[in-house]
């Protein structure tokens, strides 16, 4: 374990005197760099040309800040905390010819929920109205994009849940390990990398951090054989140490990722962004080439005879720690691809991106079974859908996380050993 | 650089009125952690509870301050009761999931803009805490560099903290005490004496509730103000930290282990701005340097748990696991 800690510290005094360098800011306006919270948006007229030099006021309580939009119509005001607060276009500064799109407020109310960042659209042009959604197209949209929240969370628990099978670990840090491969994938493509080879490394990456995890700290660690609270206890440390670091070079504030905005498309009744259904895509593929590999093939046998007896499978012939290398390095892959997609779904990239969604990790997971692939899987997929439903039936937005937690908590109530899990399992 | 000054602050943390804050909530973990071998993650709830149960009783019901003293306490105790009824019977990492789950949903609770009239939303709340100040018995003056308003709420903090280190220990030892022990090292040979672990275990997870609600009170107090940011599952980690400095299963334990805890991170703090002021270090600013305080906590919690599990003060013999 000793090889992290020097990794760490190593990495602290080398990269340090880089780092300011080589830290892009690529933000619109001076003010969203001073406080951690920002309200932002695009101005584009109804023939989607940029619209710049407008100004823009927010103002709760005491506080008021102004941007005005850059060259390409983005504005950000930082703002100090997540509250409500009054956002006010000023409609003299407005291009000739162009005006708000009737229906539009203005000024308007706008509330933070859960992110740093908060987008708000302003329409214009006469043509635009904007539309009432009736509520079975509103269920029928949330499910679909529940549906795509949820598979990305089952990429990340699904890691998780192989660990926990494997090793007995909680891993508090597996967060991180979320958040590390989005920030990766900002970082790379900051340095002019082509977008595919900058998610291709940002999943190298993950996968290298599992791999380092393992190797430098919970191999040794099971050596020594600690128990399972205290590793629990390790990750804690760790998942603290490693956001502070993510913090350190990154910064406390919101960027995006290339192609972060898009504008939602219709497919047949239901109306979802790309990035979404990329997502959705991209996770129904790498579970269902995760469960094919597990299922069939020598290796996928291999982890579950591990998660089922790690004493019977070494002495069957299994190589039992480099099975927990590979699951280690998967993990970290899994989780890193989780981070990527959540970066879009949020959409933004933060340091504590991942710690947010570590408790849904966690609820899916549980739900489903401590230590059973396929329940993480199925857990994750109704915690994600279940977050976005109660938005549909009234929860307010800035509570749909509730949701989720108090249903885990409810179902261990009745059913501790969660959907799919066996009973035995429950000490 | 100002040694001087950096010295002086970092004493000045030894005993202010969040280190008694941090020392009280520590306590309460060792009842669970280290005494009954309860792995609760939502020590920060409790801590929120306390908090914005006194101030909303005092602000929203305008009740008298011990009333809602005693509302902070009793809820806390309620949130124990909750928590412990599905929990209790249950593996200790279902334990540690449900709590830090549940401090999370009293957080978001307390930072949704429904409840705006009644908690502030993220904004927090404020001006509670005349009714305390109004009994300050201590005229105006000089009290060892301080006024008489920061010198009351110190008085009050480490009284309290005090007042339960003597309850914690006369607990422990007494007989109720030797059955939780008996329970963190083998709960079925307790069980098979025909005790009621369920039930010795609830009691013991209301009691360390209920020092996280008073220690919620102690933190919020001097600040005037309470903000759901200030709850988040770092608090507790951070006490998590200050348990494990001091010793596990000790009642002194924790309390030093606050003090060092800030002690350290203040010094850590004067040093590094004052390296940074003058010059020496320019790879760094003043942000970055707060951010590599916590990163130091984060190794220091991994490193104290794998070579010196029991803390400073604590007995190997005394771990809550194996």
């Amino acid at each position: 374990m000793g090889a992290v800690f020097a990794a760490v510290a190593a990495l602290l005094l080398i990269v340090a005197p880089a780092s300011q360098a080589a830290t892009p800011s690529p933000t619109p306006s001076p003010s969203s760099t001073t406080f951690q919270n920002s309200i932002s948006g695009f101005l584009r007229g109804d023939d989607r040309a940029p619209l710049a030099d407008v100004t823009i006021t927010a103002k709760s309580g005491d506080f008021t800040g102004t941007a005005k939009s850059g060259a390409n119509g983005s504005w950000t005001i930082g703002v100090p905390t997540q509250g409500t607060y009054e956002v006010e276009l000023d409609v003299n500064t407005l291009p000739e010819g162009i005006k708000l799109a009737d229906g539009q407020e203005n000024p308007r109310k706008v509330t933070f929920s859960q992110t740093s960042n908060l987008s708000v659209i302003f329409a214009f042009g006469k043509g635009i109205v904007v539309q009432e959604q009736d509520f079975g197209q509103n269920l029928l949209n949330r499910l679909v994009a529940g549906l795509s929240f949820g598979l990305l969370l089952a990429l990340a628990s699904v890691g998780l849940s192989l660990i926990f099978g494997t090793t007995g670990l909680t891993n508090f840090a597996h967060g991180e390990m979320v958040t590390l491969g989005a920030v990766l994938v900002f970082a790379f493509n900051a340095m002019n990398l082509p977008f595919w080879l900058a998610i291709l490394l940002a999943l190298l990456g993950g996968g290298l951090f599992g791999y380092a995890q393992d190797a430098g700290l919970w191999k040794p660690l099971r050596r020594r054989g600690t128990g399972l609270v205290p590793m629990m206890i390790v990750s804690i440390g760790l998942a603290l140490a490693v956001r502070y670091v993510i913090q350190f070079y990154f910064g406390g504030a919101t960027q995006q990722l290339p192609y972060a905005q898009s504008a939602e498309i219709q497919i047949g009744p239901v109306s979802i962004s790309p990035n979404n259904l990329w997502s959705l895509l991209i996770s129904v593929v790498v579970i269902a080439v995760l469960g094919v590999i597990l299922l069939k093939t020598r290796l996928g046998k291999a982890t579950r005879a591990v998660a089922d007896n790690p004493a019977l499978a070494a002495a069957s012939g299994i190589d039992v720690d480099s099975v927990i290398r590979i699951v280690w390095v998967t993990g970290g892959m899994l989780a890193s691809l989780g981070g990527i997609l959540w970066a879009y779904y949020r959409p933004g990239v933060t340091f504590d991106m991942g710690s947010q969604i570590l408790l849904l990790i966690f609820a899916g997971v549980t739900l489903g079974g401590l230590g059973t692939v396929w329940g993480a899987l199925f857990g994750s997929i109704i915690v994600g859908i279940f977050v976005e439903l109660t938005t549909v039936f009234g929860l307010a937005a800035d509570l749909k996380y509730v949701g989720a937690l108090f249903i885990m908590i409810v179902v261990l109530l009745f059913r501790p050993q969660g959907i799919l899990g066996r009973r035995e399992r429950v000490g | 650089m100002d040694f001087g000054f950096i010295l002086s602050s970092a004493a000045g943390e030894l005993l202010s009125p969040t280190t008694a804050a941090y020392a009280l909530a520590a306590l309460g973990l060792a009842v669970h952690f280290g005494y009954s071998g309860l792995l609760n993650f939502g020590q920060a709830g409790f801590m929120a509870v306390g908090a914005y149960g006194f101030a909303i009783s005092t602000l929203t019901f305008h009740v008298p301050f011990f009333v809602g003293l005693l509302i902070a306490v009793v809820c806390s105790a309620i949130f124990a009761l909750l928590l412990g009824i599905p929990t209790l019977r249950l593996r200790a990492d279902y334990l540690a999931i449900v709590t830090i789950a549940a401090a999370e949903i009293v957080r978001y609770i307390v930072t949704t803009n429904q409840l705006t009239s009644v908690t502030g939303s993220a904004n927090g709340l404020a001006a509670f805490e005349g009714d305390f100040y109004a009994m300050n018995p201590f005229p105006n003056g000089d009290y060892f560099g301080m006024n008489n308003r920061d010198f009351f709420i110190r008085v009050v903090g480490w009284g309290l903290v005090i007042v339960c280190c003597v309850l914690v220990w006369l607990l422990m030892r007494s007989p109720w005490g030797r059955v939780l022990k008996g329970i963190r090292e083998d709960e079925n040979a307790v069980r098979s004496l025909g005790k009621n672990v369920y039930s010795y275990k609830m009691q013991a997870l209301v009691i360390g509730g209920v020092l996280g609600a008073l220690a919620g009170m102690v933190f919020t107090l001097p600040r005037g103000a309470v903000q759901p940011a200030n709850y988040g599952t770092e608090l507790t980690f951070f006490l998590y930290t200050c348990l494990l400095l001091g010793g596990l299963g000790t009642v002194l334990g924790p309390v030093v282990g606050a003090m060092i805890f800030w002690v350290v991170l203040s010094l850590t703090q004067g040093v590094l701005y004052g390296l940074i002021e003058s010059g020496a270090v320019t790879w760094l600013n003043t942000v970055q340097a707060g951010q590599l305080r916590y990163i130091l906590v984060g190794i220091a919690l991994m490193l104290l748990m794998i070579f010196r599990p029991q803390g400073v003060f604590g007995n190997k013999k005394e771990l809550a696991f194996a």
